[in-house]
């Protein structure tokens, strides 16, 4: 075996030769023309598209699909492959829906330790008033980058665990696209790269929304960053298409929409979204590509470009992003409630329902953002009542959650402590929201601290917090090991408290004054400790991170073999051997209940029959 | 029912005590503006129904995780119970009413604060990097501070020159963007004598965080002198030594928002003891900082990077003429003496 029969290893080869090739490309046509033979900015920007989708030809994404333009069979190939140790599947194209997810989940936590630590180092410059250790350029670009690389983790965490879960929660041999499923996949991989090289380019300044005219005049950056976007807006849209058709196609006879786990309605909630949004967020950075690139004036007024227009381009995606981003960790909150309840999920239709109803609002509210833009005055009253309008749904999923609760019987290993930090730190967010929607009350803190606050309370409330629950809760079925239990609920008190300490400072200086992006703030405002708290949390939340992953990673060689259901869970899953096996059901499993009832005597869910067991428990 | 009437009692004693907590607290800045009252209401009421639906939340989580929890040994489930229609009705209509009267609510306040009265006075606000000017239309006057008269209505139309920034006087509350090519309104009455700052809100560039412009409320009468003094008393340009050209073009054209007069640490170099100095530059190479080096550094930033910054300054006062420049130089000359 050599380091070529890694994909991962000849994707990163060809992305360079491809960038390569994108440059040449420019500086020969530039020199046909007669031109300077360097222009950085069409050289890099070619050089990186390029460099991208080499990577997936390098990497071997696109083979079986050259094979069918060839009219070649391409059968589909089960298990690690063939005279190579098991372990290289995860660095190469493998089209198994569950070695997909864990790609995924791998990806997504080494961008959230990136992003985590760039946030580290622009909070240690806040810690304190004046300017410390950044100049404003690093600053600015490390503030945009935090918050894009955030973006770029939670969308690939929730890829993956979607991806590893709902072909087995709804009985589905494997994705309806498994070849698609893998390049989806490893977009995401030359696109992170691009990413971080916009740093080393000169970086950008203007905050991940980009808002021209500024980032028509930002560095370099700027452009990778956009390149960079669009290419995981593309991973996610394909990754939508397949999980809808996923959900919508494959599942066991028998499992009917109302009787697949509440996990998987999220997932479809929050797969529309992202199938039919993203193009927007794309199109708007694309737009200003071109404007910097071709001169195309759409966003400058001095050629009849209009700046506002890219706002409602922009927000016509990124709104409705923040339900992709929490609605799956809501989804993990109802689906884990119940297993540490012993109590079925309250108004299981209503839960259900309510991801809809919030992905389809979630369509017509974006203008809540730019209520002091200057669009037309009267178009904020309509968005603040859609706006409004949002509590409603959110509030059904809260109140069922807390009737789930009430009488059950709970128990509180760590994935149920970190859903009730989910629940406490979402309540945050959720608070804060409503005077964000209405106008009066928005004029005064849009572009404060306090949105920083609502918007981190609502990501960690909604992906973060059920993210580490979901990684607690899964992992003994993904290792077949236990992590270990008492570590898993320091780092959830760590995670915990912090983070309340971090949140309800971040709104207290924003009350007070304390602007967004900015690199330095008026000691006159009087809110130097407070900063140095938030700072000190932000540290802890880390830690707390950092503890769980030495946990998990510690615990998936050395942890004691876990059982094959710990959590005494009805789902299908839980009913087959961990590690799972490769083909995870050996014959369809049989639907003969509903999913949560908890308490209801000799009621199973599903039948499943696996080379080990003869019938479900 | 009797979790029922206990959580009840809890949720009530706990909303209180969240209520007196914040009240306890000052959450918002000193309020300067009329239309700020109506936020400020409005913020208060949101502020009630945070505390009871947070306190709700809370205390109905908490009660059962130390009321409802298993008890060692028990390996039994709890009861089946799988929803409830009229309840969730009842939770899905009561806040659906709630929003909408809000709504109704804000949106006849947004009508009020943006409702014109008959005797409002227009100043024009040009943003850009990185700086504010302001001109009084109806008076013919200009200036790099906004005066404002206590209790009449000003309406604020906005522009930039350059990129969107935001017009934000923390104490007036509401803010408004200024975006280029177009004009935005803002309508604020002061309500109360005092010095206030500008803080731009919206990221504009590298010095977005110094962003300031000085906002002083005054009484009227007050007010009109300094119109009159504005417009009498400011000398045309050939009248003034070029130092104190200099003095008046840093200040409208934005460089201090970068540029420190006193020495301490902004994006760029002070200007406090620059000329005649000797300076490190980026590439290693050191100079003595002459009239030449000074216009060459207005003119092309880029050119003559100072160790230590960051090369960011923009290439945009090309317009500037040659007794400006002068102007500016010599105003810096005076730092050094």
């Amino acid at each position: 075996m050599t380091v070529l029969s890694l994909g991962l290893v000849r994707g990163l080869g060809a992305q360079i030769v491809g960038t390569a090739l994108g440059l040449a490309l420019i500086v020969l046509s530039r020199v046909l023309m007669g031109l300077d033979a360097w222009a950085a900015e069409p050289a890099v920007v070619l050089g990186a598209i390029v460099g991208i989708i080499a990577f997936l030809i390098g990497a071997g994404s696109f083979n079986d699909w050259f094979k069918w333009t060839r009219g070649e069979e391409t059968p589909m190939h089960h298990g690690p492959p063939p005279d190579k140790p098991a372990w290289t599947r995860y660095f190469n194209v493998d089209y198994n829906h569950r070695v997909i997810g864990i790609q995924y989940l791998v990806t997504a936590i080494l961008l959230l330790l990136i992003a985590g630590t760039l946030a580290g180092i622009f909070r240690v410059e806040l810690a304190q008033a004046g300017r410390d250790w950044l100049d404003p350029a690093v600053y600015n670009t490390m503030i945009g980058m935090h918050g894009w690389v955030m973006i770029a983790s939670i969308l690939l965490g929730i890829a993956g665990f979607a991806n590893y879960l709902i072909p087995l929660l709804i009985g589905a041999a494997d994705m309806a696209f498994p070849r698609l499923n893998s390049a989806a996949f490893w977009i995401n991989v030359p696109a992170a790269i691009v990413l971080m090289a916009s740093m080393v380019v000169g970086g950008w300044n203007t905050g991940w929304t980009a808002y021209p005219p500024l980032s028509a005049i930002a560095p370099l950056g700027m452009q990778l960053y956009f390149v960079a976007v669009f290419f995981m807006g593309l991973s996610s849209i394909l990754g939508a298409v397949n999980l809808i058709a996923t959900i919508l196609t494959q599942r066991v006879p028998g499992m009917t929409m109302f009787r697949m786990p509440i996990f998987a309605w999220s997932v479809l909630a929050t797969s529309i979204i992202a199938l039919t949004a993203t193009q927007l967020i794309s199109l708007s950075f694309v737009m200003v590509m071109f404007q910097r690139l071709l001169g195309m004036g759409f966003f400058d007024p001095a050629k009849g470009g209009n700046p506002i227009l890219f706002q409602h381009l922009f927000w016509f995606y990124s709104h409705p992003a923040v339900y992709i981003f929490v609605l799956p960790g809501l989804g993990i909150i109802s689906e884990l409630l119940p297993v540490f309840s012993r109590k079925p999920l309250f108004g299981y239709k209503w839960v259900a329902m309510s991801s809809m109803a919030i992905a389809l609002a979630g369509f017509l509210v974006w203008a809540h953002h730019m209520f002091a833009s200057g669009m037309e005055s009267f178009l904020r009253v309509p968005f603040m009542f859609t706006t409004l309008l949002v509590a409603v749904p959110t509030g059904i999923k809260f109140f069922s959650w807390i009737a789930t609760m009430w009488r059950g019987k709970l128990i509180f290993p760590t994935p149920m402590l970190f859903v009730l930090g989910a629940l406490s730190v979402f309540l945050i967010g959720g608070l804060t929201g409503p005077p964000n929607g209405v106008v009066t009350t928005d004029l005064f803190v849009h572009d404060t601290y306090w949105i920083v606050g609502h918007f981190h309370a609502t990501m960690f409330g909604g992906f973060v917090f059920p993210f580490f629950a979901a990684l607690y809760y899964w992992f003994p079925k993904i290792t077949g090991r236990m992590y270990n239990e008492r570590l898993g609920k320091l780092s959830f008190a760590l995670m915990t408290g912090a983070f309340w300490v971090q949140s309800l400072g971040q709104i207290r200086v924003g009350l007070l004054g304390m602007r967004r992006r900015i690199v330095d703030y008026d000691p006159a405002l009087g809110i130097e400790g407070m900063q140095l708290a938030i700072t000190v949390a932000g540290f802890v939340i880390g830690l707390a991170v950092l503890l769980t992953l030495y946990n998990l990673i510690r615990s998936a060689r050395r942890g004691e073999v876990a059982e094959r259901n710990p959590w005494h869970s009805r789902s299908p899953e839980w009913q087959i051997p961990s590690p799972i096996p490769e083909v995870a059901y050996a014959q369809p499993f049989q639907v003969v209940g509903a999913p949560y009832d908890y308490g209801l005597p000799d009621s199973v869910y599903v039948r499943v029959q696996t080379a080990t067991t003869a019938a479900g428990e | 029912m009797k979790h029922f009437a206990i959580a009840f009692v809890l949720v009530i004693i706990v909303t209180v005590l969240v209520i007196l907590g914040l009240s306890a607290l000052d959450l918002v800045p000193q309020l300067a503006s009329a239309e700020g009252e109506f936020v400020d209401q409005m913020f208060d009421v949101q502020i009630y129904i945070i505390a009871f639906i947070f306190s709700l939340i809370v205390v109905l989580m908490l009660y059962s995780v130390v009321v409802f929890r298993r008890k060692p040994g028990d390996t039994s489930d709890g009861p089946h119970i799988t929803g409830n229609t009229s309840l969730e009705i009842t939770w899905t209509l009561i806040p659906l009413a709630v929003v909408i009267g809000i709504g109704i609510w804000g949106a006849g306040h947004l009508y009020e604060i943006t409702a014109s009265e008959p005797d409002e006075m227009v100043v024009e606000v040009t943003g850009f990097q990185f700086g504010w000017r302001f001109d009084y239309p109806e008076h013919g006057v200009s200036s790099s501070e906004l005066y404002l008269p206590r209790g009449r209505q000003i309406l604020f139309k906005i522009t930039s020159t350059d990129v969107i920034h935001s017009f934000w006087v923390p104490e007036f509350r509401i803010k408004q963007d200024a975006v280029p090519g177009r004009w935005t309104e803002l309508r604020v009455t002061p309500t109360e004598v005092g010095d206030y700052r500008i803080r731009c809100a919206e990221l504009c560039g590298y010095a977005h965080t110094t962003m300031y412009a000085p906002v002083v409320v005054v009484e009227p009468d007050e007010f009109e002198a300094w119109l009159t003094g504005q417009a009498v008393e400011r000398p045309p340009s050939e009248d003034l030594s070029p130092a104190e050209l200099g003095a008046q073009l840093v200040e409208e054209q934005g460089c201090l928002s970068c540029h420190s007069l006193d020495g301490s640490e902004l994006v760029g170099p002070t200007w406090l003891g620059i000329f005649g100095a000797e300076r490190q530059m980026e590439d290693g190479s050191t100079l003595v900082a002459d009239e030449q080096y000074l216009r060459a550094s207005i003119l092309e930033p880029q050119s003559q990077v100072v160790a230590g910054y960051p090369n960011i300054m923009p290439a945009a006062y090309s317009f500037l003429s040659d007794e400006e420049l002068d102007g500016i130089v010599e105003y810096i000359k005076t730092l050094s003496e």
